[in-house]
């Protein structure tokens, strides 16, 4: 199955970004402080010589760590309930862990080891990513700490408790909002003091160049399966293909073996779905890419939310891992040239469309998912009732039970 | 003075080791700072390099991080680069106007957001010799387009260097640097540390001899200096040092900051 997709890609040639410097058209690049360049220009070598012993254990880990390929389930009550035809679900949820982050920190901390650094840090809104690494430096032997904005914390307790009973040190971050960009921040900021020893593992498709390619090679793993999933039981046609997207890392795993693998022609429908928030005509939204315009944060160049003066605005969304004010730059790249769709759904859609998956199907997805789901009526009234939709869900709901006894349901 | 030697920041480095002061603009408000801004300069800073209050703050530590925060809390409508360009033509502009040339110090987005070509013309407008951006990497595309509008308004584009650059770096920051460079003393953020480190005469050397053929751009140090003794060690091996928190720590005095700045530029002239 990749075979294929790589041989459609050596015949069409079409999709090349990033460049070289990291840059996916004006989007991407790394802006960052000196200090950092070089421990950047390393990461990059060291992804670009993964060699096939590299690979290998990967795949082992993927197969028999996580438990890949993740299911690609027919949801035939699910798609009764909103009006398609046929609704596929990737369960990401049910990969260790509890959520596609894994993909990545298995990656990315084979990669801190392969450098030879003894310890990791990361970010982590929702507390996913957190876990994720945790669990990887657990696996391999690492050091680990984890930044996590005060009211993340709060929100996301039970993840907090993972973290510390994996070995890693949770860090409170207070600054700001107490949420993912403050985290973000903070990680950077600790990066650049002990960038001698210590690998920074991000967690989401942003930061400065190689990061968001680093990113994509990890998690593109989902897209490849689902690609091959379908082929596999002869699913027919697909008409869209839907993802949430807060930095944007199970949406461009999602979507780029589509991009880079398929002819425009045969492509289903990207849509990625940004978190809209109490509503994208209020203060209280994430949804960056459609109601933010283009700045640098993080590091990188992409669509922001941003005051007049160029300050970051603080993200808002129900759901912790989609509250970031950024976006990953390949989405805004993808946006731009019209490759993929963006659209944004409300806390109160995300709710309904958790409760629906939860009552329809037995599957409670996280909050962050419930973003995706909440399309598939849109979808329907737009596609009509012969339509075929793939929606990942990237992770489980056990994390938000808190957030949804706190919102009533 | 004629307009050609008043710009950029040359002239700050004309009599010797220089001192250059940092100042978070708009903190603890914006007249006070501009007090402190003037009592520096009368104390004896070689260049003030102004602060622009901002959000995301990637390379600074602590003491700038918070008063960053509460000059753009304290002002009603926020104060950001636009407010401290103003406040910068206030200090630099006619009638009493001072001499002491201004860089400022700025991260990207702002920049971006009054956009690149306006910027520098503006910036030339308020008298502002140079900029030094954190987050810009000298090989970056836009920094050749932010060096090319400066260039043609007279100001300075200061980069930076660390200890982790490599030779290379050290190469590229070198040749693109104008008015100076500015060499960060130790891996990490702004802030002050108990003492200079050891291999800083080393690093300062590997930067001169990173200079393009026939470039005698001075090399600034910072990050880190916390009083008199420190920066007179800074200047015995560097062209100026730069000091930062712990002139930002006493800015809600202007007196507290004229005695300080006064024992530093005693220091770094006495060489």
């Amino acid at each position: 199955m990749s075979r294929a997709v790589s041989d459609v890609d050596a015949r069409q040639g079409a999709y090349r970004a990033p460049d070289a410097e990291g840059y996916f058209g004006p989007y991407g690049g790394a802006f960052v402080p000196e200090t950092v360049v070089p421990a950047l220009e390393e990461l990059a070598r060291a992804f670009a010589s993964r060699d096939d012993a590299f690979r290998q254990r990967l795949a082992v880990l993927l197969r028999d760590y996580v438990g890949r390929p993740t299911p690609l389930y027919l949801a035939q009550r699910l798609a009764k309930a909103t009006g398609l035809a046929r609704v596929y679900l990737k369960r990401e949820d049910l990969a260790h862990t509890g959520a596609h982050k894994i993909n990545n920190t298995l990656g990315q901390c084979l990669l801190a080891q392969h450098m030879g650094k003894r310890r990791v840090i990361a970010e982590t809104g929702a507390g996913q990513h957190g876990v994720a690494t945790a669990t990887a430096c657990a696996l391999l032997g690492l050091d680990c700490a984890v930044f996590m904005g005060v009211e993340d914390i709060r929100r996301q307790s039970l993840n907090v408790y993972k973290m510390r009973l994996l070995g890693a040190e949770v860090i409170p971050v207070e600054e700001g909002g107490g949420t993912l960009a403050d985290a973000v921040t903070a990680a950077l900021r600790h990066w650049v003091e002990r960038v001698e020893d210590t690998f920074y593992c991000i967690g989401s498709a942003v930061g400065p160049h190689p990061y968001p390619l680093i990113v994509r090679e990890f998690q593109s793993v989902i897209g490849e399966e689902i690609i091959a999933q379908l082929d596999g039981r002869g699913a027919g046609r697909v008409d869209a293909v839907v993802a949430c997207v807060g930095g944007g890392s199970n949406s461009i795993g999602t979507f780029y073996p589509f991009v880079s693998g398929i002819e425009a022609s045969e492509r289903p429908l990207l849509v990625g779905v940004e978190a809209a928030g109490l509503g994208l005509d209020t203060d209280r939204t994430g949804a960056s890419i459609t109601v933010g315009s283009p700045g640098v944060m993080h590091g990188f160049y992409s669509y922001l939310l941003q005051d007049e003066a160029g300050d970051p605005k603080e993200a808002y969304s129900i759901s912790a891992g989609l509250d970031y004010p950024g976006v990953g730059p390949e989405h805004a790249f993808l946006h731009d040239e019209g490759l993929v769709r963006y659209e944004a759904v409300t806390d109160a859609e995300a709710l309904q469309a958790f409760m629906l998956l939860t009552r329809t199907e037995g599957i409670i997805p996280a909050v962050e998912s419930s973003h995706a789901l909440a399309l598939l009526p849109r979808l329907a009234a737009e596609l009509g009732p012969d339509a075929t939709v793939v929606v990942t869900v990237s992770g489980r709901g056990d994390k938000d039970i808190d957030i949804v006894r706190e919102a009533g349901l | 003075m004629t307009e050609a030697a008043k710009a950029g920041l040359a002239r700050g480095f004309a009599n010797g080791p220089a001192l250059v002061c940092y100042l978070m603009a708009g903190y603890p408000d914006r007249a006070t700072s501009l007090a402190c801004v003037r009592a520096a300069a009368a104390a004896g800073a070689d260049v003030i390099e102004l602060g622009v209050p901002y959000a995301d703050p990637l390379a600074d530590g602590p003491v700038i991080v918070e008063a960053a925060r509460a000059a753009r809390r304290g002002a009603s409508g926020g104060f950001g680069l636009a407010e401290t360009l103003e406040l910068a033509a206030e200090f630099t502009g006619a009638p009493g106007g001072s001499d002491t040339p201004v860089a400022l110090m700025t991260y990207l987005n702002p920049m971006l957001r009054l956009g690149l070509e306006r910027l520098a013309e503006t910036a030339e407008e308020k008298g502002v010799g140079g900029f030094i951006v954190p987050d810009l990497p000298p090989d970056n595309p836009l920094a050749a387009r932010w060096r090319d509008a400066a260039l043609a308004h007279h100001i300075d584009t200061v980069f930076l260097v660390a200890p982790t650059s490599t030779r290379e770096r050290l190469e590229t920051v070198a040749a693109a640097s104008t008015g100076f460079i500015y060499c960060v003393s130790s891996v990490g953020l702004t802030g002050e540390r108990e003492s200079v480190p050891p291999l800083l005469a080393e690093l300062v050397a590997r930067v001169r001899a990173a200079r393009p053929q026939g470039s005698d751009v001075p090399v600034a140090v910072g990050f880190g200096v916390a009083g008199p003794e420190q920066a007179a060690a800074v200047a015995r091996v560097a062209d100026a040092v730069v000091v930062g928190s712990a002139i930002v720590r006493r800015q809600a005095d202007p007196e507290a900051v004229s005695a300080f700045v006064a024992g530093l530029a005693a220091a770094v002239h006495a060489r």
